[in-house]
């Protein structure tokens, strides 16, 4: 399941942000916790998804941007996780949260290129939270909660494949439009794919490269267990060869001892 | 003369000097606030946010710490594998101070988890992508490791006849298991970072990080040893010649050159010499790193200075400083806004509340094991204290007059 979102289409109605909460039954009261430098206001705990305002840069056009998780291909957050509390779910391709398993040491936080999952800094026992694509709706067959309540079309679910091939079709037909879809390469891809008739740099898309950042970790510890291995049998080797010298060396002064003796 | 009054309770020994009354209201003042955070949550005791979620208990207490505790496995790795006998004599209190590092950064990381009555999950629910997995195993079963191998030392003095000789049979294997985890987990806290490449400053992500946090580790460690002789000559008269400390500390010197040759390929192989002298907090702070904590170091280590104590000293102050900053510039000055993050009084009153109870029972330990040369004999080195003390006290006096 991904999701194509049509920045042109938006027209800012907090629709989608609305049906988030209450499906996932977030505090609508609570404050918001982090607002950026220009006023809008960014993701926390009880915001899985916020809309944020643009006014181009030379204020002349106004453009609403979703913001949520992306559901990368290939998440850092769920790699970086060493007790599987984020995982990958194969079907839906959503990114979804464990609280249950979840030790709390926020690696995902600081792992993720996007900074998406926040944490529940209130709590006794804190969270992190995060967009999870709605898996439930989603593995029924349904699109995500936002994506039902979108009434401008800005938003459409469907296979990504599919969605993509449209996207390019959207900015091919249009001149309008910039020639990016932003998510279908960045880190490695994502489910939720963004076209736009303003540069993405503009609406506070950050600017990230191709290549997965997981791919630096794997190719990491893919070489440990082999380091270690070598490292290993080095250091049992030089132990026993010190071992053995000892032994010698003891046996030689026994021997004298015995000549003289 | 004053002496320290030293309690023999049930044949142990308890030294009361005013520092260490000090420093057990520092731990009380700990406890009392580790007891508010475990119930609590983060919100009145640290400043985390969600732009800034690591702080100065990973980045300090557990990045530090465990570089800190460096000097355990070097020093292991030089006397028993490479056999420099000499060195055979810092042995014991390099381990012991490394086996405090690694409980003192496991109490760090056990308050720094949010649903800290889940710290058991990746040994059942195995994470095994993630760097953090095999940091979390390495880190747990070399503090075993260790503290097995510090059961040697114990038990020299109790439970001797029933444990000690089983000890000292498995400890051969005991040494090469405890130099296989610390290798590999040191260069994994700096695999840590390799997953944070679209967010940290260009200076300080390489795909060498694994590579950096190993040599420095290794550097550290050996400069770290070099202060915690000298803490435990003033404190204890323990005099450890100085051509054994400066042999020690060249070879971990070595170590730091070979990784300024790898930190200059990497600034050539990226073309970043632009972000060095770019003249923002990061470039500042990174030519502060490589200035004071190698550049100035290596210079003094090659320099007559070394052969003087005030210079090797002033060698291994730099080099902790270098390090302790590369760890924090790693975490904060490369990832996070400038001045948006300062820890919170919670956070520092429990960092030093750590360090004194590693200092508490250092300082205990070694008054009642024989760690720093000589058995437990306590009095003599306490009021060997005392007199370099009021020797201090007397030339300050001198000097004002």
């Amino acid at each position: 399941m991904a999701v194509l979102v049509d920045i042109t289409k938006c027209i800012g109605c907090e629709g989608c942000t609305v049906a988030c909460k209450r499906y996932n039954n977030l505090n609508f009261k609570a404050k918001p916790r982090n607002v950026k430098d220009d006023d809008n206001v960014e993701l926390d705990d009880n915001r899985w998804t916020v809309i944020q305002e643009f006014h181009g840069e030379k204020n002349d056009k106004l453009r609403f941007v979703k913001k949520q998780c992306l559901h990368c291909k290939e998440p850092a957050c769920a790699s970086a996780c060493f007790s599987k509390a984020i995982q990958k779910d194969e079907k839906t391709g959503a990114v979804v949260y464990y609280p249950d398993l979840c030790v709390g040491c926020r690696y995902c936080l600081v792992a993720c290129p996007y900074s998406i999952p926040k944490y529940q800094w209130n709590e006794q026992f804190p969270q992190v939270s995060k967009c999870q694509m709605c898996s439930e709706r989603v593995s029924k067959g349904d699109a995500p909660a936002c994506v039902s309540a979108c009434t401008t079309g800005a938003l459409m679910s469907g296979d990504r494949d599919e969605l993509l091939k449209k996207a390019h079709e959207i900015i091919n037909s249009d001149s309008r439009y910039i020639n990016h879809v932003y998510g279908e390469h960045e880190v490695g891809g994502a489910e939720w794919l963004y076209i736009s008739d303003v540069p993405f740099e503009e609406l506070g898309f950050k600017d990230v490269s191709n290549v997965p950042v997981t791919s630096y970790t794997k190719s990491y510890l893919s070489k440990v267990p082999g380091l270690a291995a070598c490292w290993a049998l080095f250091l049992s080797g030089i132990a026993f060869y010190n071992y053995r010298v000892d032994k010698n060396r003891k046996s030689h002064d026994d021997d004298d001892q015995d000549k003289e003796g | 003369m004053k002496v320290y009054k030293c309690f023999r309770i049930l044949g142990w020994d308890f030294t009361i000097t005013p520092v260490r009354f000090v420093l057990t209201g520092l731990v009380a003042l700990m406890v009392a606030t580790v007891v508010l955070r475990l119930l609590t949550g983060f919100q009145y005791v640290t400043n985390l946010t969600d732009e800034t979620p690591w702080g100065m208990w990973i980045a300090f207490d557990v990045m530090c710490g465990v570089a800190l505790a460096g000097g355990g496995y070097s020093t292991a790795l030089l006397v028993s594998i490479f056999q420099y006998k000499e060195f055979h004599v810092v042995a014991r209190g390099a381990l012991l101070t490394s086996l405090l590092g690694y409980i003192l950064v496991m109490a760090g990381l056990f308050l720094d988890i949010g649903q800290w009555f889940n710290f058991w999950r990746p040994f059942v629910s195995w994470g095994y992508t993630s760097v953090l997995f095999e940091v979390f195993w390495c880190i747990s079963i070399y503090t075993t490791v260790l503290s097995i191998e510090f059961f040697e030392i114990i038990t020299e003095r109790i439970l001797r006849k029933k444990l000690h000789r089983y000890i000292v049979k498995i400890l051969p294997v005991l040494v090469v298991i405890g130099l296989i985890f610390p290798v590999m987990h040191q260069s994994s806290l700096g695999g840590l970072f390799l997953i944070m490449k679209e967010r940290m400053f260009p200076l300080w992500w390489s795909e060498f990080l694994p590579l950096y946090f190993l040599l420095s580790s290794f550097f550290i460690g050996s400069a770290m040893v070099t202060i915690e002789t000298t803490l435990a000559k003033t404190a204890y008269g323990h005099e450890i010649p100085h051509n054994i400390m400066l042999k020690l500390t060249r070879v971990g010197a070595g170590m730091m050159f070979v990784y300024l040759l790898l930190k200059l390929y990497d600034l050539f192989e990226k073309h970043e010499w632009n972000y060095v002298f770019q003249g923002t907090l990061q470039s500042n702070m990174y030519c502060v790193e490589m200035l004071f904590g190698i550049l100035i170091p290596l210079v003094i280590i090659v320099s007559p200075l070394s052969k003087k104590r005030g210079g090797l000293l002033t060698y291994a102050t730099l080099t902790v400083f270098g390090v302790i900053l590369n760890r924090l510039n790693c975490v904060f000055t490369s990832m996070y806004e400038s001045g948006s993050y300062f820890p919170g009084i919670g956070e520092i009153i429990v960092s030093v509340g750590l360090i004194s109870l590693g200092v508490l029972i250092y300082c205990f330990l070694v008054e009642n094991f024989n760690i720093i040369g000589n058995e437990r004999a306590v009095q003599v080195k306490i009021d060997k204290d005392k007199d370099i003390k009021n020797l201090i006290w007397a030339l300050l006096r001198t000097k004002r007059r």
